[in-house]
């Protein structure tokens, strides 16, 4: 795994929902919705494994490897446990960084107060 | 006389529709239209720069002993504490306005999109305000994401 790849992939997919906000009228949320979407598409397809082998961090910090964790661990379990896999399977796999979001993120919006932008 | 009137109606009308797209180009000499180059570009550096760096910590914890998927979600719940932190000390808004797509599209836009409105609604009280409004954006994304791996999961099964 290369930092270069990691950097190009990683970047290259921020430009990509860069370009759909400024260019037609989707807003961050939809933009986010459609990345997770496609992620999860891309990887039954078994598009997205080959660009999180190339690029690591660069495919799977992005949202669409927030679609690649879901559809992958579904996956994974379907072939394991069979039919009960495809419900069980996906949050099971992302299940850490979604509890800790919501944890985190209710403790942090407990704690401090919104300020106006700089 | 009532065609009269009908036309008359109909010429206001029209020189109504006449002013609002006059209006509507008006309003466009001053709209800077979006520096497609620059912010893509931004985009390009921050978001890259996230993932290497989740990439360098994830080697630095690979190399302390930790499994690879083990490391990866280290990785992940470290960078979404951060970028709720950040939210929180309210330097994310500054940030993305520099960055925009850069850190929205990794994991840190998703962190951010629960605590911002959590924290707007903090009035409402936790359980209707905080509670509820930490699933405002991030419920769809859920939402989306869990039914698509399923739906995925279930074709997968049935082929």
């Amino acid at each position: 795994m290369d930092y270069v790849w990691t950097f190009i992939i990683g970047g290259g997919i921020c430009v990509i929902g860069q370009i759909l906000m400024d260019a037609t009228k989707l807003t961050a949320p939809r933009v986010l919705v459609l990345f997770v979407v496609l992620g999860g598409v891309l990887t039954g397809l078994g598009l997205y494994q080959p660009i999180v082998e190339l690029a690591g961090t660069g495919a799977t910090v992005p949202l669409p490897g927030f679609g690649y964790s879901l559809t992958k661990g579904a996956m994974n379990a379907v072939s394991k446990e069979g039919l009960m896999g495809a419900l069980t399977g996906g949050i099971k796999d992302t299940a850490a960084g979604v509890a800790a979001a919501i944890v985190f993120g209710y403790i942090v919006a407990l704690c401090f107060n919104p300020k106006s932008i700089r | 006389m009532g065609n009269a009137s009908k036309d008359a109606k109909e010429q206001k009308k029209n020189e109504q529709k006449q002013q609002a797209k006059a209006y509507e180009k008006y309003v466009k000499k001053f709209t800077p239209s979006p520096k497609y180059f620059s912010n893509s570009v931004k985009a390009f550096v921050v978001g890259g720069s996230i993932c290497v760096a989740a990439s360098y910590t994830q080697e630095m914890l690979m190399a302390r002993g930790f499994e690879k998927t083990e490391a990866g979600s280290i990785v992940t719940v470290l960078l979404i504490c951060t970028a709720q932190l950040i939210t929180g000390f309210g330097w994310f808004d500054t940030i993305a306005k520099f960055a925009g797509a850069g850190v929205i599209v990794p994991i840190t836009g998703f962190a951010n999109s629960m605590v911002a409105p959590a924290m707007e609604f903090k009035k409402e009280g936790p359980v209707l305000g905080s509670g509820a409004k930490l699933f405002t954006l991030a419920g769809p994304v859920l939402v989306c994401g869990i039914s698509a791996s399923v739906i995925i999961g279930i074709i997968i099964y049935l082929l």
